[in-house]
């Protein structure tokens, strides 16, 4: 039916009703630019509900993204709100962090942003367990520059730079965060609503580095390119086909071409957190002449 | 406002410029540094890790120049002064970042302490070949400011000068330092916290509902405010409106860029700083900055013996350039000479205000080392004849001995 037609048809009166999360997000700034079928609205609404359940100060939580489709939700969320540079989310975040310590920081991106062109600082934020919470919208592709390979493109899995098929090894994105040293792995898929929800709470109030990867949908590149229907079809197959493994060793973790995909809890685990570690170090040292850093410079 | 004295190390010190950088950043206020170790620069990062656990403030080492810069701008947002050092290769990795800073007025000081390039070059020794990058190094089109100390004592002065500035006009400003001044040991005295006059952060203080994070001021500087505040403020490096929030259009390109341009380029008279030296009446004025600056005192002090009447303009602020003056200088004199660490970078700045007026003289040098005083003398001498005016950018060779 074309647009006209509907435009003629007569609407019934619907009551104006406010959107219930419109005291987190920039409703001046809807409609978003996502396509319709993309996996981070759902994304977006379980990191939403999670802040809701978590009765927090929300003056106190800040968030950050990089650049790509992902990198625009810091923009939508009506929160102290950083859209930086391709790939450095994570050291802005690490300054924002250390600069006040009681801010809770969140850094929101994509696959591409925080593994690729951001690996370098992924895998030192982890190391150093810097205390934020890293949620990453794995798609396997560039989606906001046209289609392209990304780090996490599985082998056979067709881009407009990978025109016969990707032969690389992509990375597993919860074997390298543990590697690495987070305190917190979890993988759900953007219809997990609900477990994702609450992966994202527990990875929250985790002190360190936590990280929560979400396989989403791009039903405009990666769902075309590679003939697999459209969003809501891909979406309901990588629900469909998700194996449930809290626990799973994360060596175990690699993603194959549209073979079934393991989600769960897997890494949950005590380590000092970067400025714990810095004032027990310093105080150790320094004794009296040292007062433990608290960001009130 | 007067500098809070934990960070003011008072007293006379034996201290080299890399050390008097981190000293100078600390009595302006600093409270974040992130960096990453690289020749010749890494000894303001270590200054920077010893003392700031000693003061309230904190020292990070980065993996690497793009995450420094990037740390720094993100710690200037919660409320700290920072800043960061790099050299050479950093300095080309930091410039991204240069510009979102540029982009998102956020206040920082950037040092680099350049060396030999390009590429690695001479990672050990001094050059001044970065004084183009500094002006136009990241992408796009923005005005930046940039100061040029020449000693120790200098670099403890215009680092606080270089945070000073850098919260006025909420603008990255760069302290284009060098191997020389910065490995060089001298004399600094640093006064105490009274006497240190320092710029606090413009921050907004009116209701929360009512915030735009980019609404300036009349001066075309916005008011900000820091994370954690209420505000619920949007930064973004893409064009943005008065609220923060992207709108990648023409309009909003005219109005943003040539804002960011123009609180830079409106403000001159008031950021532009430089010191002249028997200017009047003078036949050459020879115009430097930097270590090269003190080389050239030499050869005017031997050109002044032999009765030329030579005087100098040493740069304090490179970027802006103080175009007014050189234009003045220009119908004064006979020539004007500018020796610099480089094949020609701000000569090219001298000659396009010089107009045609006045025949410019560059005295170049490959970097390694400083010039021969010799090398600027026998161009001074060759331009006081004055005879090639009009003719671009000229340069004197001297038969070298041996």
């Amino acid at each position: 039916m074309c647009a006209q037609k509907i435009a003629e048809k007569p609407r019934p009166e619907v009551a104006e009703e406010p959107h219930p999360m419109e005291s987190i997000l920039r409703m001046e700034r809807i409609p978003h630019i996502w396509c319709p079928g993309c996996g981070i609205g759902t994304t977006v609404t379980a990191f939403a509900a999670a802040l809701e359940k978590l009765e927090w100060d929300l003056d106190n939580v800040c968030i950050v993204s990089g650049i790509g489709c992902t990198g625009r939700v810091a923009g939508y969320m009506r929160l102290d709100s950083f859209h930086t540079t391709h790939g450095r989310a994570i050291p802005y975040a690490t300054g924002i962090k250390l600069g006040n310590p009681k801010l809770k920081v969140i850094v929101f991106s994509g696959d591409g942003d925080l593994i690729a062109i951001g690996g370098n600082h992924f895998i030192h934020a982890a190391r150093r367990n810097i205390d934020l919470t890293v949620i990453c919208v794995n798609n396997f592709i560039y989606a906001m520059t046209g289609g392209q390979m990304a780090p996490t493109t599985p082998p056979k899995g067709y881009a407009t730079t990978s025109p016969y098929g990707s032969f690389e090894m992509p990375f597993n994105i919860p074997h390298l965060a543990e590697s690495c040293g987070a305190v917190y792995v979890a993988r759900w898929t953007a219809l997990h609503i609900r477990r994702l929800t609450e992966a994202i709470m527990e990875a929250l109030q985790k002190p360190g580095f936590s990280l929560v990867e979400v396989i989403t949908p791009c039903a405009n590149y990666w769902g075309r390119i590679n003939k697999l229907g459209v969003g809501l079809d891909l979406m309901k197959f990588y629900h469909q086909n998700s194996v449930i493994k809290h626990g799973e060793d994360t060596r175990n973790l690699g993603i194959e071409f549209q073979k079934p995909i393991v989600v769960g809890k897997f890494v949950d685990r005590e380590r000092p957190t970067y400025l714990e570690a810095y004032n027990k170090r310093l105080a150790e040292r320094l004794g009296d002449k040292f007062k433990p850093y608290g960001g009130e410079a | 406002m007067k500098a809070d004295p934990k960070g003011v190390l008072t007293g006379s010190h034996y201290l080299d410029g890399d050390h008097a950088c981190a000293e100078g950043a600390l009595a302006a206020g600093c409270r974040f540094f992130g960096g990453y170790p690289i020749t010749p620069s890494t000894e303001v990062a270590e200054r920077f890790a010893q003392r700031c656990p000693l003061v309230g403030a904190i020292f990070i080492q980065m993996e690497d120049e793009l995450a420094s810069l990037a740390s720094v701008i993100g710690a200037s947002w919660s409320g700290l002064k920072s800043m960061t050092v790099t050299s050479g290769p950093g300095f080309s990795l930091m410039m991204e970042h240069v510009g979102l800073a540029v982009m998102t007025e956020t206040p920082l000081v950037l040092a680099d302490v350049q060396r030999g390039g390009p590429s690695t070059g001479l990672p050990t020794t001094t050059g001044q070949a970065d004084m183009m990058q500094a002006r136009w190094g990241s992408h796009g089109d923005y005005e930046i400011i940039a100061l040029s100390p020449n000693s120790p004592q200098e670099t403890f002065d215009f680092t606080i000068k270089a945070f000073n500035l850098s919260e006025k006009y909420r603008v990255p400003v760069l302290l284009m330092m060098d191997e020389c001044v910065g490995h060089m040991t001298e004399k600094v005295i640093i006064p105490a916290a009274e006497e240190i006059e320092i710029e606090p952060r413009r921050f907004y203080k009116g209701p929360q509902g009512k915030y735009l994070p980019f609404k300036p001021d009349k001066d075309m500087v916005p008011p900000m405010v820091k994370v954690g505040d209420g505000y619920r403020f949007h930064i973004t490096g893409l064009t943005h409106d008065e609220r923060g929030y992207p709108d990648m259009t023409v309009d909003c390109q005219e109005k943003l860029v040539r804002r960011l341009v123009d609180k830079i380029r409106k403000n001159a008279d008031d950021i532009i700083e430089f010191e002249e030296d028997g200017v009047e009446g003078a036949d050459v004025v020879v115009v430097a900055y930097g270590i090269t600056s003190r080389v050239t005192l030499r050869a005017i002090k031997l050109a002044r013996k032999e009765g030329i009447k030579v005087g100098i303009l040493r740069l304090i602020v490179v970027w802006p350039f103080p175009e007014k003056r050189i234009r003045e200088l220009a119908r004064q004199v006979k020539a004007l000479v500018m020796p610099e660490i480089n094949y020609g970078q701000v000569v090219l700045e001298l000659d396009r205000c010089a107009c045609g007026q006045a025949e410019v003289v560059l005295v170049p040098h490959g970097g390694g080392w400083v010039h021969d005083p010799d090398d600027i003398l026998y161009a001074i001498r060759q331009a006081a004849r004055g005879k090639r005016v009009g003719e671009g950018i000229v340069e004197y060779h001297r038969k070298k001995r041996g």
